[in-house]
């Protein structure tokens, strides 16, 4: 017969209090299944409504009466060029800022500067650069509506993302691979290439894959210029209009009749996709790194 | 290269690559004092030129943030300021009901835009932040290893999702439950685009939310459970007191990420430009409107420049909110 010490028996009190945390315990974790579930929700009717209308000539062909029918290979290769004219500026820029800030700034005013200027332009409505590059890139700088124009104001939009995703990854970097590679009498500069950047690894690629991730999906900023409803040929060169693939999408879902029920979803299930396995990417390559440097 | 404003502290002096034993320099000043060694170590050739110019492109890439955002301010303001100051009735603007921009005379009264812009966020918020509190609680301080991974990659996830595919959602999967559920003919409405960009604020909110529950010293909580408080108390009582100020800044940014979102509104509201009286009657924002209307406003027309003037307002609002959330954030961690 053993019997408890019953200073190790639970009081009323104690039970009481346990009954609560197991509850709003549940609760909780109720709260965020809620936000989890409507999500994968929203992907199975975009798979289910979407995928029968998926085929290789979807992909690649044109669109045809006015968007209606047909594929989406144009707005496909225009979306590439925007993203990769976003990219070819916003990358250089966002790295040597990344750099700046966490290789050389030290806690003055000019950093704080920097730092509040870049939490405000993450923060600015995507429709505000939309009205910036029309007033800027399309008029000022007399670009018209082009690719040119429309991937400047990508550039503008994505180089918050590019900026803090490289200065964090650069960050993890251990002070003491520089002081080590300093000691060896090597500048500044020497030290950046040779050692904090091959030992940040993925960062500056998850880095690029968001940004190409934020670029892709916008709508707003390149609606106005340099992305058209409707265009029968491919650009030719940056001072082309395109067509480009949320644009479509907008297009295909509100601005047209008589579209097949299944188009939206097609073309919207094509977009998530993309978004989805970019930052799937990112994800993977963040997990990997944490798994494998151990300092 | 005694006197570089940027250098920081605790960097090494730029010195050159390679030692160089062959040179007569250190030998003769064996008795000589500091500055003489540092002039005859320091050599400036190409290494350190090229140190010093990659010094200048990064800052130059530093700047280019504050560049870009005074850039935005000043289009911005450049293109509707004339309009602003000169032509518009900004009594009739703020408080006028009726948004009328291509009539004879034109009507600029941006009241049933705010008014909407309100509403859908108002709306927005009461979803996303309890929401968002209860997965950044549950994230933070209850689950643990691969389900806690999960639930940060899903909602990471749910953040990515691009908003013309929030406003597809809308209008072919929210319209038609809206409209059956509660029985209203009209399923593009307040309603509609609230559930969606509270949907599309809550990732954001969570996240922020989970970064100022970490924030709380592990110290804290381990006091208090050294005490024999439960989890919950030790959440209820010391970590959300605690938090308190960056839960707020969380909260900001999610009404500025709502207040800002465009096409997903545009697509989800319904797009009416009339004052909504409930949440089931469809409405406009201020986003929205620029978005339908930049298109047809000729360059330089007087149209034109009121859309300018709202996309002011709404720079002016998004960068009080943001500098707002992130004075608190600052001002917690230095009283920290």
């Amino acid at each position: 017969m053993t019997t408890i010490d019953p200073m190790f028996v639970a009081t009323p009190l104690e039970k009481r209090n346990h009954t609560i945390q197991q509850l709003v315990r549940t609760l909780l974790l109720a709260v965020a299944l809620l936000l989890v579930v409507p999500a994968l929700l929203i992907l199975g009717v975009l798979v289910v409504e979407g995928a029968p209308g998926l085929s290789w000539s979807f992909l690649v062909d044109p669109p045809r009466s006015n968007g209606a029918a047909g594929g989406i290979g144009l707005p496909l290769l225009g979306t590439l060029w925007l993203t990769a004219g976003a990219l070819l500026l916003a990358l250089p820029l966002g790295v040597a800022a990344a750099i700046y800030l966490s290789e050389y700034a030290r806690d003055n005013w000019l950093t704080r500067t920097i730092n509040v200027a870049i939490v405000n332009l993450a923060g600015v409505p995507s429709i505000v650069h939309a009205l910036f590059g029309v007033g800027a890139f399309v008029h000022f700088l007399h670009f018209g509506k082009s690719i040119l124009a429309a991937s400047c104001t990508l550039a503008v939009m994505t180089l918050p993302v590019v900026i803090v995703a490289t200065r964090e990854s650069l960050q993890a970097v251990p002070k003491a691979f520089r002081e080590a590679c300093w000691s060896m009498g090597a500048t500044r500069w020497q030290t950046i290439w040779r050692v904090v950047l091959p030992n940040s690894g993925s960062g500056i690629l998850t880095g690029l894959i968001l940004c190409v991730c934020r670029a892709v999906g916008e709508t707003a900023p390149i609606m106005f210029t340099g992305a058209v409803f409707l265009r029968s040929m491919a650009p030719q060169s940056v001072f082309d209009k395109t067509m480009a693939l949320s644009l479509h999408l907008f297009n295909v879902s509100t601005q047209l009749t008589d579209v097949p029920h299944h188009l939206p979803f097609s073309v919207a299930l094509v977009l998530i996709i993309v978004v989805l396995a970019l930052n799937g990417t990112a994800i993977a390559f963040r997990m990997r790194l944490r798994g494998r440097k151990k300092w | 290269m005694t006197s570089d404003p940027n250098k920081d502290s605790a960097g090494p002096p730029p010195k050159p690559a390679s030692p160089q034993p062959a040179s007569p320099g250190p030998l003769p000043l064996r008795h000589a004092g500091h500055h003489e060694w540092a002039t005859a170590l320091d050599h400036r050739d190409r290494t350190w030129w090229f140190d010093c110019i990659a010094r200048l492109a990064v800052l130059g890439g530093g700047l280019s943030a504050i560049l870009f955002i005074g850039a935005i301010f000043v289009f911005i303001a450049s293109q509707g300021i004339d309009f602003a100051l000169h032509h518009l009735n900004w009594l009739d603007f703020l408080f006028g009901k009726r948004w009328e921009p291509t009539v004879e005379p034109p009507e600029y009264g941006a009241l049933p835009l705010i008014m909407g812009t309100c509403w859908i966020t108002g709306v927005a918020m009461i979803i996303a932040v309890p929401l968002a509190f209860g997965a950044a609680i549950y994230i933070g301080e209850f689950a643990r290893g691969r389900q806690r991974e999960w639930l940060k990659i899903l909602i990471e996830l749910l953040a990515a999702i691009p908003s013309v595919v929030w406003g597809v959602i809308g209008l072919q999967v929210m319209k038609p439950i809206i409209q059956h559920v509660f029985g209203v003919q009209v399923g593009l409405n307040v309603l509609n685009a609230g559930i969606i960009l509270g949907l599309m604020a809550a990732p954001i909110i969570t996240t922020i939310a989970e970064d100022a529950l970490k924030a709380v010293p592990e110290t804290y909580r381990e006091a208090a459970e050294a005490l024999g408080a439960s989890r919950w108390q030790v959440i209820w009582k010391v970590v959300l007191p605690h938090a308190r100020p960056g839960l707020s800044a969380a909260v900001l940014l999610g009404i500025g990420r709502a207040f800002g979102e465009t096409i997903a509104v545009l697509m989800a509201s319904g797009h009416r430009l009339m004052i909504p009286e409930s949440v089931f009657d469809s409405a406009a924002t201020i986003t929205a409107t620029i978005a339908a209307e930049l298109g047809e406003a000729a360059h330089g027309s007087e149209h034109y420049q009121v859309l300018f003037v709202l996309g002011l307002l709404l720079f002016g609002i998004t960068f009080g909110i943001n500098l707002t959330a992130d004075w608190i954030v600052r001002g917690r961690r230095s009283r920290a």
